[in-house]
């Protein structure tokens, strides 16, 4: 691992002011160095996945600042379309395009944005979809797929862009026990490749195996974040203790 | 029997071999096609646009700026209620007519005129055929869309539209059947469509049966014909869905 900072997070809050004002996140700081993998832990509503969507700004935070790659991306005059293709992202739900194949899924960005030929997209998605073993279900429509493979074409088809972080928002909460195993055996995989992941999740055998840091978010806050060991074996903070003893 | 069906048979001679005047239904027909078209046309452009505009003000009323951007967008919005309001609170008919004899009093291409009419009054309903599937369409396609690098025209144009589309395609082909249906009303502004010529016919031989029988019958074929041809179209469509 080196200490190159690829995202630098500075005091981010987010408020949401539908019906009455949601202090989601209550001044966030963190780093996330090139080639770590970061895995924020939390209870439901702690901020964990509005933190993640702060990062490439599908939520636009209230205040602070984000810095990707030495750009300021809260900055409203930055082209945040730009910095996205860098950041792949694997949703809850999937968002797989149920009206295109597999392979026109994966790509149908890197063509439409040309950042390559259609031949060579496609060169590229057989081959990632040979690494996650779906090479023969290039042809079929997501909706014949099982929600693990959903999964992994999800995570293949952020590949297609050569992101530089890939964000994962609770990748296994909505799939079946049976298949939670085969989508995070790509995202090991993947970081043992070297990929920097920031990955939110219930996981814990997943965070404690794999992840570089782990962070305990609560009340929009972070309120400890250390190795895995650390956090596991060592919480400091007593709401991460009650957190963990609920978990086990 | 027999002299019923020789009557029917005179009646058919009458109305429409004598004077040749089954060229009016053929050319009635040819004028009611075009201004079908053509407003069709205008209105399915007419309406995505509308419907594009009043569903992106929606979606990015959340956390926008109060720029100037926004401020003449929330103006555009306002013109896009208004006209809706307008077009869908009065008949078809009167705004024929305050089209033909009011805005364009001085022109005389009646066909043309009709047809803006029509197209004027159809997307006004197709705009909000056409927003019901843009918001139908799962926030989450639209988050996947802009995740890959896509801006928010081309999430759009590759994910969003193609999907409310599909979902809109039987409504839309109602709509484009009701279009059809409605411009027998141009009669109103003088064009002579296949109603007109149908009255025209009538008008002449005072026999309503033949001439309005015929004129029925031709609507319905256009009509279930173009059923069909939506319907295959609906089922290349559906291969996705399995």
């Amino acid at each position: 691992m080196t200490t190159d900072v690829l995202i630098q997070v500075r005091d981010l809050t987010k408020t949401f002011t539908s019906a009455s004002e949601i202090h989601a996140l209550n001044g966030v700081s963190t780093d996330v160095r090139r080639g770590e993998v970061v895995v924020v832990i939390g209870p439901s509503g702690s901020g964990k996945s509005t933190f993640l969507r702060c990062l490439n700004l599908l939520e636009i935070p209230t205040s602070g600042t984000i810095t990707f790659e030495g750009v300021d991306i809260t900055d409203p005059k930055v082209n945040i379309n730009v910095h996205r293709q860098k950041m792949g992202m694997v949703f809850q739900h999937f968002n797989l395009f149920p009206n295109m194949t597999v392979l026109r899924n994966m790509t149908v960005a890197p063509v439409e944005l040309h950042r390559k030929s259609k031949q060579e997209a496609e060169a590229m998605a057989m081959k990632l979809l040979e690494r996650v073993g779906l090479a023969d279900r290039a042809n079929a429509y997501p909706s014949q797929l099982s929600g693990g493979q959903k999964q992994r074409i999800a995570i293949v088809r952020a590949l297609c862009m050569e992101p530089d972080v890939m964000l994962f928002d609770e990748p296994t909460s909505a799939l079946d026990p049976e298949m939670v195993g085969e989508v995070l055996d790509v995202m090991k995989s993947l970081a043992k490749d070297g990929m920097t992941m920031v990955v939110v999740t219930h996981e814990m055998g997943f965070a404690r195996e794999v992840g570089d840091r782990v962070i305990f978010m609560d009340g929009g806050k972070i309120l400890e974040e250390g190795s895995p060991e650390q956090i596991f074996n060592h919480p400091q903070n007593a709401r991460l203790q009650e957190f963990l003893s609920k978990l086990l | 029997m027999q002299a019923w069906f020789e009557s029917l048979k005179a009646d058919f001679e009458l109305n429409f071999i004598q004077g040749n005047r089954w060229k009016f239904l053929l050319d009635g027909l040819g004028v009611t096609l075009i201004i079908t078209l053509l407003a069709g046309l205008l209105g399915v452009v007419l309406g995505v646009i509308i419907a594009m505009i009043r569903s992106t003000y929606d979606k990015t009323a959340e956390g926008a700026r109060k720029t100037l951007g926004r401020r003449l967008f929330g103006v555009l919005d306002k013109v896009c209620r208004v006209y809706l309001t307008v077009i869908r609170g009065t008949p078809v008919v009167v705004q024929l007519m305050i089209i033909y004899f009011v805005i364009f009093a001085s022109s005389n291409n009646g066909t043309l005129i009709a047809a803006l009419a029509f197209g004027l009054n159809s997307g006004a309903y197709v705009a909000e055929i056409v927003r019901g599937g843009i918001m139908s369409i799962d926030n989450g396609q639209f988050e996947a869309g802009r995740s890959l690098g896509f801006n928010y025209v081309q999430t759009m144009r590759f994910i969003v539209i193609p999907q409310a589309m599909k979902n809109v395609l039987p409504s839309l082909a109602n709509e484009f059947i009701a279009l059809l249906k409605e411009t027998s009303v141009a009669g109103y502004v003088a064009e002579k469509d296949l109603t007109k010529a149908g009255d025209i016919i009538r008008s002449r031989t005072y026999s309503p049966f033949m001439p309005l029988i015929a004129v029925a019958l031709i609507y319905l074929v256009l009509v279930m014909f173009f059923s069909w041809l939506v319907g295959k179209l609906e089922r290349r469509l559906r291969n996705s869905d399995h």
